[in-house]
């Protein structure tokens, strides 16, 4: 994540995550400026909670957030045993049924 | 171009976006400082005429309308000048840029607000102008500008809303208040048709060449006009152009705004510009003790 360039004094960088309905997932909201963990919690509830437009809000000091990006493991093997496209069953299907057809008018 | 450059540039063209840490050439990342400070100086400087108002509102629940409205674009300064840092440019070298008159503004904010139906129009009409430039704004190439459009537009709605419903108010009383209302739209019509910038082709906007914006000047005129123009006119108010007129090809058809004016306000020679920029170089000096306040409980 970017560090925080240019920010003068002891202020920290938050990233806050809003959950818009109970049960839903967090999703990033935006970033702010705040000197400690009481303002931040402060700014937030004015930035994303004053119309009641998220039910619950995680603050986390950016430093905190390591991000990973894709390709996450290098895609060296045929890894399609894992994804639904990797699971062709049309022609077989098709085949198998037929066989059955046959067998059972036997 | 380098290599690198050239292929940064077809990821974004080709509707690619960028984030935080992402690799951009120099010229992309000066360009996008530029534009999304100027767009949270207007934001903040956007309150000042409105800031007159409160005290003056006519009723209670405007002024509690009024001044949620003013947070609300605070708020939107404070997401934009995040942003603005995440770039390299901290707040405080945009306050002292803004304040020295060296950066700039949206033209609408340097003109004052004489009465109750300018609030209005500006609620309603300066805002609605700005919704267009920042619904297309959810596609630049910089994604985190980007998403915090979301918000930002999601809070514009209601300011569109509160506007309209000062107006439908005012046209639905006395003649005296018609007639405020006319005469606002009247004296806000000439900067709202400079509001979009001058037609420049999108090909040789250095923003859109960038995708930084996603519509060329003109087009979002053309949107302004198709979705107000005719919200105005069912009011039984005149809009002060002769020349307005929509074509059969869809296209509105306006007398030529005045980019001389629009030039001569935004670099800092218009109505309100001095004052208003001298509050906000007074504002910040009085209240620089409680940053340093709260900075120094902090450490």
């Amino acid at each position: 994540m970017g560090a925080a360039r240019g920010v003068s004094g002891c202020s920290v960088i938050w990233e806050v995550f809003r959950q818009e309905r109970e049960g839903q997932p967090f999703q990033h909201g935006g970033s702010l400026e705040a000197p400690n963990i009481a303002f931040a919690e402060a700014y937030a509830r004015e930035f994303y909670g004053r119309r009641g437009e998220s039910f619950a809000l995680w603050i986390v000091p950016r430093e905190a957030v390591d991000e990973v990006r894709e390709p996450y493991v290098a895609d060296v093997f045929d890894r399609d045993y894992r994804r639904v496209d990797g699971y062709s069953l049309k022609v077989k299907l098709k085949e198998a049924r037929e066989l059955a057809a046959k067998n059972a008018s036997r | 171009m380098d290599s690198r450059t050239q292929e940064f540039l077809e990821h974004v063209q080709a509707g690619g976006q960028v984030e935080v840490d992402d690799w951009m050439p120099d010229e992309y990342r000066s360009k996008l400082v530029k534009f999304i400070e100027m767009h949270g100086n207007s934001e903040l400087m956007g309150v000042l005429p409105e800031r007159d108002w409160i005290l003056r509102a006519p009723t209670l629940q405007r002024k509690l309308a009024l001044t949620a409205k003013i947070q609300d674009e605070v708020g939107h300064a404070q997401l934009i000048y995040r942003v603005v840092e995440d770039l390299g440019k901290p707040r405080s070298a945009c306050l002292d840029d803004l304040v020295s008159g060296k950066a700039k503004f949206h033209n609408v904010f340097h003109y004052p607000t004489k009465t109750w139906g300018d609030v209005g129009v500006i609620a309603w009409l300066v805002d609605a102008a700005a919704i267009v430039s920042q619904k297309a704004l959810l596609k630049c190439s910089y994604a985190p500008y980007a998403r915090i459009m979301k918000k930002i537009c999601w809070e514009e709605s209601f300011h569109i809303l509160h506007g309209r419903d000062v107006i439908l108010t005012m046209m639905l009383g006395t003649d005296e208040q018609r007639e405020l209302v006319q005469e606002a739209l009247n004296r806000w019509w000439g900067p709202l048709m400079q509001f979009h910038g001058n037609p420049i082709a999108a090909a040789d906007d250095p923003t859109f060449h960038w995708r930084i914006k996603s519509q060329a000047n003109e087009e979002a005129r053309q949107q302004f006009l198709d979705g107000y123009v005719p919200q105005i006119w069912e009011l039984g108010l005149t809009v002060p152009d002769p020349k307005l007129k929509k074509r059969k090809d869809g296209v509105w058809e306006y007398s030529e705004p005045d980019w001389d004016e629009l030039k001569w306000v935004v670099t800092g020679h218009g109505p309100e510009t001095e004052r208003r920029l001298g509050f906000r170089q007074a504002s910040r000096e009085e209240t620089a003790w409680v940053r340093r306040a709260v900075l120094a409980d902090a450490a």
